[in-house]
């Protein structure tokens, strides 16, 4: 029975398998239709420039960003990681019953305590 | 262990006849061959859908601003998805001299295998589909996360600030609504008590937008923000960024980016369809409605209807400010979906196994939360709105002016 168990993977990894060849054939048409010369290429130097403003580019190409963003990452790091925690529980809480969910109360308002210091300390908030 | 695959008859079927076409010694060639034809039957489901659903959003959206849409090319215009890949193939693929070749080249790669790689646990009848993964859910909100990766490759391996700009943004923003997506499913799981798809369909004896009108809410707004539509679609602002993350590609390789973008509707919509109504079974009680259509065409008539639910919500809300965004995310839907969890974990302590009346109990006090969440809400919503208005009054000009 394990050896089945394994080969729905293994047509997972089938399906992995013709989603990877699924747009690389279709970059190989457009390459094949430049062979064939019914896609035109004609790089110069204006076409091959970034597309901005029209002017050539100052400064480097990468630009700092707000800070604001690292926040959302833990933030999301936090949160997302619960998931792990509650999706077995969700699934054998039938059987666990009033416990089981009591603890997970108590596991979610320790986390609360912590999303209401972000809210407060106003990392939700996008300035 | 028990496994699901001897459930799965379409391929014990399909496995036969390859076993009869194939010599004795080759006999292992029968399990990719069978495996290879329903995936290309899969594949080509999502991409023939998403090549109807280009056509149907525009001659939707067309109607929506009261014009025609795309009418020229063939019947009504059915071919113009044809008419817009053979234009896509013909332009020049240019690449900026600034761009990142390994990069500029995975990302459009890589976001549509994340969009086909999801189809696989979807099942479309009773005893026919890919795989029955025991972790099926997890597998449907984890996979989909590549394409997050794949834009911020575009982004960066483009060489251009804007596009950088875009796909931080993008990131910032996918990553805030995929947490209140995967608790919002846990409402689901707990019902159902179990992450196998083919069971959740089967656990639904009540399809689970009646039972988890909060869950389908939350998923639906989260998941329209995963596939940067319209209200969400802040990273692709163009009076901002450009294009966001996709401005530099052209030819073919924007092409692929726009064929993620609308077969991720068609794969979410695979995706509700099948968590919140009742999958390939009829969304309505009755039973014997369930012959009046084969399964397939079940899922793929609700994969339309939300098609179309997507497109009039694009139709119909303007692009969100990304402050806006955030707090929305983090403020509304992250408790929103947490208290649905909550609520649905207690009803179903409080009944293990429910019976058909008290199933329906459920459904009332769900949809009392609900109403109940929207109320106080609007009632926060409408205390905050005081403020702007007093002091617009304040700088009002005097009508001695005139």
């Amino acid at each position: 029975m394990l050896d089945d168990y394994y080969r729905q993977y293994g047509l997972v990894l089938l399906l992995i398998g013709a989603a990877v060849i699924v747009p690389l054939s279709m970059m190989m048409m457009s390459r094949m239709a430049q062979m064939l010369h019914i896609r035109p290429h004609k790089p110069s130097p204006v076409k091959s420039d970034i597309y901005e403003c029209g002017m050539e580019t100052i400064g480097g190409r990468w630009v700092q960003f707000n800070f604001r963003y690292y926040l959302f990452a833990l933030l999301f790091l936090v949160f997302d990681v619960t998931a792990i925690f509650i999706y077995p529980w969700a699934i054998t809480l039938r059987e666990l019953g009033g416990d089981a969910l009591l603890t997970m109360l108590g596991f979610i308002a320790i986390l609360g305590v912590g999303w209401a210091y972000a809210w407060r300390k106003g990392a939700f908030e996008w300035r | 262990m028990e496994s699901s695959f001897d459930k799965n008859a379409l391929f014990a079927n399909l496995n036969d006849i390859f076993l009869d076409l194939l010599p004795e010694s080759l006999s292992w060639m029968a399990y990719l061959g069978t495996g290879l034809t329903i995936i290309l039957i899969m594949v080509n489901a999502v991409l023939m859908l998403t090549a109807f659903g280009t056509y149907m959003e525009r001659r939707v959206l067309g109607r929506f601003q009261t014009r025609l849409g795309p009418n020229r090319v063939g019947p009504f215009g059915l071919l113009q998805p044809l008419a817009d890949l053979l234009k896509l193939i013909t332009k020049e693929d240019l690449r900026p001299e600034s761009a990142d070749k390994i990069t500029f080249f995975l990302a459009p790669v890589l976001m549509v295998t994340s969009m086909l790689v999801v189809v696989a646990v979807v099942p479309f009848g009773k005893d026919s589909f890919l795989a029955d993964l025991n972790i099926g859910v997890l597998y449907l909100v984890g996979i989909p996360t590549i394409a997050t990766v794949s834009m911020f490759l575009g982004g960066w391996g483009s060489g251009n600030r804007f596009a950088l700009l875009g796909a931080a943004r993008a990131v910032a923003m996918l990553i805030s609504y995929e947490v209140p997506m995967i608790v919002s499913l846990a409402g689901i799981l707990i019902l159902a008590g179990s992450m196998s798809l083919v069971d959740v369909v089967q656990a639904q004896q009540i399809p689970f937008i009646l039972l988890q009108p909060i869950a389908f809410f939350v998923f639906l707004v989260s998941a329209s923000a995963e596939m940067n539509r319209s209200p969400f679609d802040l990273m692709e602002a163009e009076s901002e960024l450009t294009a966001g993350f996709h401005t530099e590609f052209s030819g073919m390789r924007f092409g692929l980016l726009q064929l993620a973008e609308f077969g991720e509707v068609v794969v979410t919509s695979a995706i509700l369809a099948t968590l919140f109504l009742r999958g390939w079974e009829n969304p309505f009680i009755p039973a014997d409605w369930q012959q009046v259509l084969p399964p397939q065409l079940w899922l793929i008539g609700k994969m339309l209807f939300f098609m179309l639910i997507f497109t009039w919500i694009r139709a119909t809300l303007p692009r969100m400010r990304i402050d806006q965004v955030m707090a929305f995310a983090w403020k509304v839907l992250f408790p929103l979906a947490l208290i649905n969890m909550f609520v649905t974990a207690a009803l179903v302590v409080a009944w293990p196994d429910p019976t058909y009346t008290q199933l329906w109990i459920m459904v009332g006090v769900n949809w009392a939360v609900a109403i109940g969440c929207l109320t106080g809400y609007t009632l926060s919503r409408g205390r905050h709105r005081q403020k702007p208005t007093e002091s617009v009054r304040l700088v009002q000009i005097p009508a001695e002016v005139n």
